[in-house]
């Protein structure tokens, strides 16, 4: 087998690679351009460049409150999910729960479960109680939505973690949470850190729970970029794109500074 | 230490919220199915019965049944040469697929519709390279869907399907060729099959989300691409009717849950882990 007989699949892949970096990224750089566009209307190439879309954005009560409403919603089910998940995973990898990889699998159900069917359940749920429309509401939504990705990253930490290191600890007369505030904990921290980044992310992302929970007056990013999108749409929402496209570099940025070494174990 | 130790009560805190937040809702949904208006298996007859049903559930799996192999095929080479390239070049390739992983679907949704609209980029290259006459029709019909989902899914197949690959071991394809099998038919019986886990993982959750999509085909697809996540949001927002959406809501997690039961059997949920 000469190499001469490998070339024409090497430049077919080499083609098809670079039409699905195509694919992938100018749909992103198209929408970062236009929203430094001078023109009213989405047009690509922009006739000239300004930045009076960030200026609309900034100073759009809608969009403002719309932000706020997604950090006050964002922090607390990020943070929510983190600590509820990373307990969890602590007492499914090593406290000999009967039937720990069933439950394991329920805690996964809502990534599996479609949105559509969550939303729709939780709307349902939330009539009778009071909490569509509300903060606690979304809280409560964004933190079970959640909690499975930070189980599926911290447990995978716990379980390459030596547990010798948590027994030494025991036998030399650590109680159980000083073991694993002073063992436990700063070993698996790069996990914890990361999961709480991807329910940062997922969490001002989310659409479809929010789109029936939320109202006009509680209304996260999301929704408002959802509900111009089905509207008549000017630049201003390829810049509040552009936003959410520059936060979501930053929080991978921040991820892969975590996790070196760790890049690949993502699917 | 055989015995249960205190560690145990550590899940409580989530697994409750999950029953209260999760698990108690969507039965509740689900339950509406037979209970709706009044109990019976009447929604169940009516999904049966109306053509407009019948039409979006079948949409729905033909769809997903098209997207999960050209997904498929997409992937297969950036995972290739993700896998047996250069370290520089993989290094880039990880990035290319990072970037749209962690960005807002709904964003890359928004982004893809500007590039497929009537008057948008592909449109003006295609008229200005004098290769059309008049703008194609790119948005709000079956070429913009199938555009969004792919690319949206694209990563959640080359992730799986490169980490099969990286652990094909090389000196398998160098044994095919010294025992004299020409590299089409090395690839087809060797390669092919060791990517077999990651394929099927990558294709069972296309499929999956596929199946459940709203924002993709509310944005970039057309009326005649109704999808069962849009029928269900109608059904309640629209019509307050919860029986046909808890029986929607039921055949939708039912092929789901048929799905993973199926990649469970054939690849293993605990490979899929790694």
């Amino acid at each position: 087998m000469s190499a001469d007989g490998m070339t024409p699949w090497r430049l077919l892949r080499g083609t098809l690679v670079i039409m699905v970096a195509v694919f992938l990224l100018a749909p992103l750089a198209v929408v970062v351009i236009i929203s430094f566009s001078s023109a009213p209307f989405l047009q690509f190439p922009p006739p000239g460049f300004s930045l009076r879309w960030y200026g609309v954005l900034f100073s759009t009560p809608a969009w403002t409150n719309a932000l706020w409403v997604s950090v006050q919603l964002m922090v607390p089910s990020s943070i929510a999910a983190t600590v509820l998940g990373t307990a969890a995973s602590y007492g499914l990898v090593r406290g000999r729960v009967p039937g720990a990889r069933l439950i394991t699998a329920c805690l996964m159900l809502p990534i599996i479960v479609p949105g559509m069917i969550t939303a729709a359940a939780l709307f349902g749920i939330y009539r009778g109680l009071g909490l569509n429309g509300t903060l606690t509401g979304l809280i409560i939504g964004h933190t079970v939505l959640h909690i499975p990705y930070v189980v599926a990253v911290v447990s995978s930490a716990l379980r390459v973690q030596d547990v010798q290191l948590e027994q030494a600890a025991a036998t030399l007369g650590a109680p159980p949470w000083a073991t694993f505030r002073h063992i436990t904990l700063p070993l698996i921290m790069p996990a914890v850190m990361s999961s709480l980044l991807i329910a940062m992310i997922l969490s001002f992302d989310e659409l479809i729970v929010s789109l029936f929970v939320s109202s006009a007056r509680v209304r996260p990013v999301a929704v408002q970029m959802w509900s111009n999108l089905l509207g008549d749409f000017d630049p201003t929402i390829a810049a509040i794109a552009s936003v959410c496209f520059l936060f979501a570099l930053l929080v991978m940025a921040a991820d892969l500074a975590l996790r070196p070494g760790r890049t690949l174990r993502i699917g | 230490m055989r015995a249960v130790d205190g560690r145990i009560w550590l899940i409580l805190p989530a697994v409750s919220l999950l029953a209260v937040a999760f698990l108690v809702p969507v039965g509740w949904l689900l339950s509406r199915a037979f209970t709706f208006p009044e109990p019976g298996l009447q929604n169940f007859a009516l999904l049966w019965e109306r053509p407009v049903y019948m039409r979006v559930m079948m949409n729905t799996l033909i769809i997903s049944a098209i997207v999960t192999p050209v997904t498929v095929l997409l992937a297969f080479p950036v995972a290739h040469l993700m896998a047996h390239g250069s370290a520089r070049l993989r290094r880039w390739l990880v990035f290319l697929v990072l970037v749209p992983f962690w960005t807002s679907l709904l964003v890359r949704a928004f982004a893809t519709a500007i590039l497929l609209q009537r008057h948008g980029v592909i449109n003006s290259f295609l008229i200005g390279f004098g290769l059309v006459e008049e703008p194609l029709p790119l948005l709000y019909n079956m070429t913009g869907l199938l555009a969004g989902c792919v690319q949206v899914l694209l990563p959640f197949v080359i992730f799986p399907l490169y980490s099969s690959m990286a652990r094909i071991d090389p000196g398998y394809m160098r044994a095919a060729a010294t025992l004299g099998a020409p590299p089409v038919r090395a690839f087809l019986r060797v390669y092919l099959p060791l990517t077999l886990p990651g394929l099927v993982t990558g294709a069972t959750l296309v499929f999956i989300s596929t199946l459940g999509y709203y924002i993709i085909p509310a944005l970039l697809g057309g009326a005649r691409q109704q999808m069962i996540a849009q029928l269900i949001q109608d059904q309640i927002a629209a019509f307050g009717n919860w029986g046909v959406a808890g029986a929607l809501s039921l055949v939708l997690l039912a092929i789901t849950g048929a799905m993973v039961a199926l990649l469970h059997v054939t690849v293993g949920l605990k490979e899929i882990a790694r």
